[in-house]
């Protein structure tokens, strides 16, 4: 190595050495009057507070955030729930104190004992919770006996209380437990082991707003445990409240018109993308989570063919049906392949190829314009309209309205659906699309899969002139006091691929579905609100052309499903609904009529009819 | 080949006071872990560190037998492994507490930021013994020690282990200081520092961000957390009072207030049952080492080897600092362990190394060549 040789040491290099010892001397030297400060200045101190062990930590619970509908009805609240604990230092003799609590909770008294040894060391020198969330009948027992049962507590813990049974469960959501490697991920710095972080819904969408800040008290307590002194506190930070869009009341009657059948139902506000309602149905007991579901009651959950831990607005994919004749139709004017005036004729089939392709109706609808088509859903009119579009401009103007891809909404596991292409088809199936599979694309079978919220959205953008909004769950956050920390704003994701004229059309076409001499859904008109809207029957299996099946005699499982999609009123909507009853048959008789309901509910009676509702009215007469 | 001139010269001296450091550290460690152990035999984790101390003592011996001379020449060859296992543990490194610290190869552990160091010294320590002059350091040679220690420190930092990458640019730091660096670049770096710091801390952090460093520079700050282990370590070294409560008599010790009482938090349990006197003791032994390490360094005949032997001392010196004066209430909460005291593999095997390559230098002290 070159460099200096070190026996040429000089002067300078030697005092560098001296100033290194110096540090070391000076360092050593702090760090022992240090120990010297603290084990003779305050020994005596210091061993006084060890011989009692008496500096402990108290916890103080923080609360997690309200959930409120948007009217400030209270969804969610907390509510104490009292939790049994024991202190193994203090429950001497143990067996007897076990034997004597087993008798109360009714436990067996080796239960007990193997929640304890479960917990091993830790439990030694900490509060151990044998029992969680006990009855106010055992509470007031165990009260009632406090000096047979020596180290045996009580501890108040906030838990989360759904006030509405069973309502918009998979919208709210539930909590569960956080696990060890949520808690090694470091996304969760306030929260500790034992406690529950959102897991579904909007309890896990929002939990960092939800989510409070445990504080704390360093106390000092006397031989007994009691606190003497209080020497430093951190206060708890409360979670932040939230305002959902949702509208309790007309949720609660779309659950209830939803009843027995499974399904799914979502309003919007067509003007700014909120969330009225999102109902799926079957439901479940957001409760039965708290403090751990049970095996059976999770099994059961599980093993339902109902599906309940879905959310179905948002997780079901149903082919879209003749709601579907919608894209069809605006796609069709768009790229000027029919007009206002265009008519097809409508013999009961269409022959492509070599094969017939019926329409629902077999003794066929005649001539129609597409409004007429819309309104009576022809199928024949739009196997024609989309055999001229062809598949990919469809899907294009399917993916323009916000089909096929997910709408953005702040929830878990939304799905996206399917809007099948050419280029899809051969990556997916190796095969080339064939033409006659386009026909069925256009009336809305075939590959395509949408969700119930999807096509709220969708038809939501219809009825306000073209805007597509990400549905928006959360109106704001409030802190505890009901002071705003922030509004979440309405997000515009697009519009729809179409001009206002052309729009206008098909708005016609959806008004006469209710308010047409031959619409499919014109037995649900309201007096004085006019309802613009489409019906859907989707096939759950398909049947071979011409054949024929009386579907009263089918399982249940293999009838069809009701679509009605739909906005009202008709000029300027206010709500915007997406109704899917599964094996619900047909559109107009199982799912329109629920639309109409909810629109009855949220709009109520108008006072003054208006005059084109009138003249419509005469011109059904 | 075999000189028996290194055999005359090794250092016996030295080899004892490590001697005594181990078994100081093993009584404490044996008070620190049975406490409240319930079994009959010696307590898992005493018998682990007895073995990684054994381990530790012939890879010291392995250090003796290449020239520390050759490491200079292979010194690059050594940083480039090293930051190569730093990049394996960033990749595919086991997660615990929330960081990426542990590469697993077979049944070990290793914890590649502790290997980082020890290269690291020997890469400057080479690179400065050719920069080395009366008139101190330029701009100019401490480009190359920079990139030395940037590309380590943000490997770790990424980990994230903050406290070991500081730990490491604080080392790279005494080193290049005690080489003497030039008074203009001294005062224009202390200029730029000042200038930067409050820059930084008032435009490029965040309020938690600022919040954190706040508690981690004042543990007070966080009662329920460091703060709360803070109190209850000093509550056990005051109570330890001038002789201690004696072996295996520590309550605080016992009733496990204390946190890592087995591993960083360790002098607690030696002040809580040994008292002043037994920390005395301890830092004797300690103060004893560093001056020996400076004194072979001192006495080395090559710039290289002094170099190196003042980089390990300042490695073992700054973790003897921060340790002790954490657990007494002087620096902030950082996971440094104290040498052959705490418990843990990779702490253990890297100071042997350390203590190996001082012993090398030692009895090569005249071989120049």
């Amino acid at each position: 190595m070159g460099g200096l040789n070190k026996n040429s040491d000089s002067d300078w290099i030697k005092h560098r050495y001296i100033g290194a010892g110096l540090c070391i001397v000076f360092i050593f030297g702090v760090l022992f009057l240090r120990l010297v400060y603290l084990q003779m200045i305050h020994g005596e101190e210091y061993r006084r507070l060890s011989t009692t062990n008496c500096v402990r930590l108290k916890s103080i619970k923080s609360s997690r955030g309200l959930i409120y509908d948007r009217n400030h009805n209270l969804l969610v609240d907390n509510r104490p729930a009292f939790d049994l604990v024991i202190v193994l230092e203090d429950a001497k003799p143990l067996k007897q104190t076990l034997e004597r609590l087993a008798e109360m909770t009714g436990d067996s008294y080796e239960d007990l004992m193997a929640t304890i040894k479960k917990a091993g060391r830790a439990a030694f020198y900490k509060p151990l919770v044998l029992k969680r969330d006990i009855t106010r009948d055992l509470l007031a027992v165990i009260e009632a006996h406090q000096f047979d049962l020596p180290g045996i507590h009580i501890n108040v813990e906030p838990t989360r209380n759904y006030i509405h049974k069973k309502t918009a469960a998979h919208l709210i959501g539930y909590l569960g437990e956080i696990n060890k490697e949520e808690l090694a991920s470091g996304k969760f710095p306030n929260v500790r082991s034992g406690d529950s972080i959102g897991r579904y819904g909007v309890e896990k969408s929002f939990e960092a707003d939800l989510q409070g800040k445990r504080g704390g008290h360093q106390v000092e307590v006397d031989v007994n445990g009691r606190v003497i002194k209080i020497l430093k506190t951190v206060e708890p930070v409360s979670g932040k409240d939230l305002v959902l869009t949702m509208d309790l009341s007309l949720q609660q009657k779309a659950e209830g018109l939803l009843g027995e059948n499974d399904g799914a139902v979502v309003a919007l506000d067509p003007s700014n993308g909120d969330v009225l309602v999102m109902a799926s149905s079957p439901s479940f007991d957001q409760n039965d989570f708290i403090g751990g579901i049970s095996t059976e009651k999770w099994q059961a959950l599980r093993d339902d063919p109902g599906r309940p831990m879905n959310n179905k607005a948002i997780q079901a994919e149903y082919p879209p049906a003749s709601t579907y004749k919608t894209i069809t139709a605006l796609a069709g004017l768009e790229e000027n392949v029919i007009d206002r005036n265009a008519t097809f004729f409508c013999p009961g089939f269409y022959r492509f190829g070599n094969r017939r392709y019926h329409c629902w109706n077999r003794y066929g609808h005649g001539h129609l314009s597409v409004v007429d088509a819309i309104a009576q859903s022809c199928d024949v009119f739009f196997y024609q309209t989309g055999e001229k579009i062809g598949v990919d401009a469809l899907a294009r103007y399917a993916h323009g309205s916000g089909l096929g891809r997910l709408t953005g909404i702040r929830l878990a596991h939304e799905r996206p659906g399917l809007i099948p292409t050419s280029a899809w088809k051969k990556k997916r199936f190796k095969e080339r699309w064939q033409a006659g599979e386009t026909l069925s694309i256009s009336i809305g079978q075939g590959f395509n899969l949408v969700t119930p919220l999807q096509m709220a959205v969708f038809i939501s953008a219809v009825g306000n002139n073209g805007t597509l909004y990400r549905p928006r769950l959360v109106k704001s956050v409030q802190d505890a006091k009901g002071q705003l920390i922030r509004e979440i704003e309405p997000d515009i994701t697009g519009g729809l691929p179409a001009s206002q004229k052309n729009l206008a059309i098909v708005r016609q076409g959806l008004l006469e579905v209710v308010h047409g001499n031959r619409g499919t859904a014109r037995r649900i008109r309201l007096p004085g609100i006019q309802i613009a809207g489409k019906t859907g029957t989707a096939q759950v299996f398909s049947r071979k052309a011409g054949e024929k099946f009386d579907n009263k005699k089918l399982r249940r499982t293999l009838q069809d499903h009701a679509w009605f999609v739909c906005y009202a009123p008709a000029q300027n909507p206010r709500i915007a609904i997406a109704v899917i009853i599964e094996h619900g048959e047909h559109g107009s008789s199982a799912a329109a009529p629920v639309a109409k309901e909810l629109i009855h509910a949220y709009l109520g009676d108008p006072e003054v009819p208006t005059a084109v509702v009138k003249q419509d009215q005469a011109h059904v007469e | 080949m075999f000189d028996r001139r290194l055999v005359s010269n090794f250092d016996w001296g030295f080899l004892l006071v490590i001697f005594f450091i181990c078994i100081l550290g093993l009584t404490i460690l044996y008070s620190a872990v049975t406490a409240e152990y319930a079994g009959t035999a010696l307590h898992p984790l005493f018998k682990k560190q007895v073995v990684w101390l054994a381990v530790g003592f012939v890879v010291m011996m392995g250090c003796l037998v290449i020239d520390f001379k050759e490491f200079a020449k292979l010194h690059f060859l050594i940083y480039a492994a090293c930051v190569g296992l730093l990049v394996a543990t960033w990749l595919v490194g086991h997660t615990g507490g929330g960081s990426q610290r542990w590469l697993v190869l077979g049944p070990v552990r290793i914890q590649t930021s502790e290997l980082m160091k020890i290269s690291l010294i020997i890469s400057l320590a080479s690179v400065y013994a050719d920069s080395i002059s009366p008139e101190g350091l330029g701009f100019r040679h401490l480009i190359k020690p920079a990139i030395l220690c940037i590309i380590p420190f943000g490997l770790i930092f990424i980990q994230p282990d903050l406290g070991t990458g500081l730990l490491l640019l604080v080392i790279a730091g005494c080193l290049t200081i005690f080489v003497k660096v030039e008074k203009k670049v001294l005062f224009i770096l202390c200029g730029a520092g000042f200038f930067l710091v409050p820059m930084v801390w008032f435009f490029g952090l965040k309020a938690y961000q600022k919040d954190r460093i706040l508690t981690f520079l004042n543990p007070e700050r966080d009662p329920l957390g460091a703060g709360y282990h803070i109190i209850q370590s000093k509550i056990a070294i005051g109570s330890g009072m001038l002789t201690g409560k004696g072996f295996l008599q520590g309550t605080q010790n016992a009733l496990n207030f204390l946190p890592e009482k087995h591993t960083d938090f360790i002098l607690s349990v030696l002040a809580e049952e040994w008292g002043l006197v037994g920390c005395a003791v301890l830092l004797a032994l300690y103060f004893l080492l560093l001056f020996w390490g400076v004194n072979i360094s001192y006495n080395c005949r090559n710039m290289f080897g002094s170099l190196l032997a003042m980089g390990i001392t300042i490695m073992i010196f700054w973790q003897i600092f921060i340790n002790v004066g954490m657990v007494i209430g002087l620096m902030p909460v950082v996971g440094v362990p104290l040498p052959l005291v705490s418990y843990g593999g990779s702490s253990v095997v890297t100071n042997m190394v350390g203590f190996g390559i001082l012993l090398n230098i030692s009895m090569r002290k005249f071989n120049t060549a």
